[in-house]
């Protein structure tokens, strides 16, 4: 990527300090984890400090994700789509159950469907978390506020790893249900962290919410219109901070959704500071729905006994699951053509469309702001790569 | 300025709670000092082998099914040419072969969710960094052999729920067989 150069090359030879003057000047941002968002590269097009251009580059995580479905069985693609978005395994693994359980027309039981509801609940409080840590980090907080979101975060991923035996790489659902039952205790383990969770968010809301240097930071940065947004396709907290009322949640009423009360944080703005405060408001949200969820877990097997784990054959057809995953809509695009492997396995990556405005958002913005702006996108590179 | 004064009276409040409360020094001194595994914890597989002796009471028969659904595919089983008798005293197959290059093993379970023949689970250690790359890291059946006793240290609830469900075959099969290793659960932790 050379424009800027050719550019440069072909103006006005003048005094040094003038031929600069109104010249683009590119530089690549990345791939070396620009902050703390993995190996993502943006080619950016400068003036002075403002970014008139910005090429985001991706492919430097690509592992060949969806060709491996095609090749592996139904049952060894679940561990494969923890490692997409690998902060949030569980919601991963929700959204392609829910797709080859849509293929095969396989019932859930009630219980697995509220644990399915709890533990993506939990994703849901730990991704939103750890960004907001991020975020801060983005912004010159560095390190201490991330802490504080991580050992939140660790307490949580504490609770996954005593349920399914792995802190982020899950691999706890199975078609019809969940694999392991929790005990007692580790539901009683759960409900503390819920129960403590909003003294943590509280004070740490204090760092953000009314910090000058955050709301200077976010406000009025990185704008994103509702039209925008809705004609690229962007999903999750960050079409709703843009002021659209759109979560699958209520829209499909997946899972046991439509028994759990809970409203759907809206932003007006569309700013930086509006998808921040997004994932503050919908974690209180999924703290609500996960006291409720709690209340009315019921008791019963948590797998459907009559799927069987080797030799899955779904019938000859195709199906689209999609759930409303912390990040956005989190969709798996499947074409059985009856055999032990699907034809066509396709993911939808919600931070892979979401990060295909950033250009949009960015221009004119300084090179500070960039990583502001990338930082409330909430892309993971597992996910936008695959 | 007051929003600034508030997000540091935070981090005073985290320093200096710090010292006096255990929610909020959550560091543990790795090497020295070490948090309890949970029982569900998972790592590397292992085989499952009865009684002391790891070639005679090893649980597997080599039917490579884990082989097979393995979605990495890093396990490797030649199967024996002839039988020997396995727990129940049936003869059965045996693998003359069984490697797992744990360099590519992703530890997702499913050789132990598809295994018939309760012979592989999942293995709690997780020191496992070697000087070499390549033969250090895959694991031959000697490496992977290890004792029903050892599994019911790590995963005591499962492995007594597993000898139960290997004692009820058994006694279904056989109203009185001659040796049954597996039949005998104890509540070894």
């Amino acid at each position: 990527m050379s424009v800027g150069f050719h550019e440069l090359a072909e103006a006005p030879a003048g005094r040094m300090s003038s031929r600069w003057e109104g010249e683009l000047l590119e530089i690549s941002m990345g791939p070396q984890h620009p902050s703390t968002h993995g190996v993502f590269r943006m080619n950016v097009a400068l003036e002075g400090e403002i970014v008139r251009r910005l090429k985001p580059v991706f492919g430097y995580l690509h592992r060949n994700h969806e060709k491996i479905g095609e090749n592996t069985s139904y049952l060894g693609s679940m561990p494969y789509t923890d490692r997409l978005d690998y902060f949030c395994s569980m919601t991963n693994n929700w959204a392609y159950a829910l797709s080859v359980e849509k293929l095969a027309g396989i019932e859930v039981p009630e219980r697995a469907q509220y644990l399915r509801v709890i533990l993506a609940e939990l994703t849901r409080l730990q991704n939103h978390t750890s960004l907001l840590g991020f975020l801060l980090s983005d912004m010159g907080a560095w390190g201490t506020p991330l802490m504080y979101a991580f050992r939140e975060r660790e307490k949580i991923l504490d609770l996954f790893e005593s349920l399914s035996g792995s802190r982020m790489m899950c691999d706890y659902m199975r078609f019809g249900g969940c694999r392991v039952d929790p005990s007692a205790a580790w539901i009683e383990a759960a409900k503390r962290v819920v129960a403590n969770y909003p003294a943590f968010l509280d004070e740490f809301e204090q760092l953000i919410v009314e910090n000058e240097i955050v709301l200077a930071r976010t406000q009025e940065v990185g704008i994103l219109s509702a039209e925008l947004a809705v004609s690229a396709g962007i999903t999750g907290p960050m079409l709703r901070a843009s002021g659209v009322n759109y979560d699958l949640r209520k829209v499909d009423g997946y899972g046991v959704y439509p028994r759990l009360k809970f409203k759907v944080p809206l932003g007006d703005h569309g700013d930086c500071y509006d998808r921040l405060m997004m994932r503050v408001l919908e974690v209180r949200e999924s703290l609500g729905i996960l006291a409720q969820a709690f209340e009315q877990l019921p008791g019963g097997p948590v797998v459907n006994p009559k799927v069987k784990l080797r030799a899955f054959k779904p019938p000859v057809g195709e199906a689209y699951g999609r759930i409303e995953g912390p990040k956005g809509e989190l969709g798996f695009y499947l074409v059985s053509e009856g055999g032990a492997s699907p034809y066509r396995y396709r993911v939808r990556p919600p931070s892979f469309i979401n990060l295909t405005v950033l250009e949009d958002m960015c221009l004119g913005h300084t090179v500070a702001d960039v990583m502001v702006i990338l930082g409330s996108i909430d892309i993971v590179m597992g996910e936008v790569d695959r | 300025m007051k929003g600034i004064l508030k997000g540091m009276a935070v981090t005073a409040k985290n320093f200096v709670g710090s010292y006096f409360e255990k929610e909020r020094l959550t560091t543990v001194q790795y090497p020295e000092e070490r948090l309890p595994l949970p029982e569900n914890y998972r790592n590397f597989p292992f085989l499952v082998f009865d009684g002391s002796e790891a070639e005679a009471g090893l649980r597997c028969v080599a039917c490579q099914i884990c082989e097979k659904e393995c979605p990495p595919q890093c396990i490797y089983i030649v199967k024996s040419k002839d039988k020997k008798p396995d727990y129940l005293g049936k003869p059965q197959f045996y693998p003359a072969k069984f490697d797992i290059d744990i360099s590519v093993c992703m530890s997702c379970q499913i050789c132990v969710e598809v295994c018939p023949f309760e012979a592989i689970k999942m293995d709690k250690d997780f020191e496992l960094s070697r000087h070499e790359r390549f033969d250090a890291l895959l694991l031959k059946k000697d490496d992977l052999a290890k004792s029903n006793e050892y599994y019911h240290k790590i995963h005591p609830l499962e492995a007594t729920e597993v000898d139960g469900r290997l004692a009820e075959a058994a006694a279904k099969k056989k109203p009185a067989p001659a040796a049954k290793p597996a039949a005998a659960p104890e509540a070894a932790s």
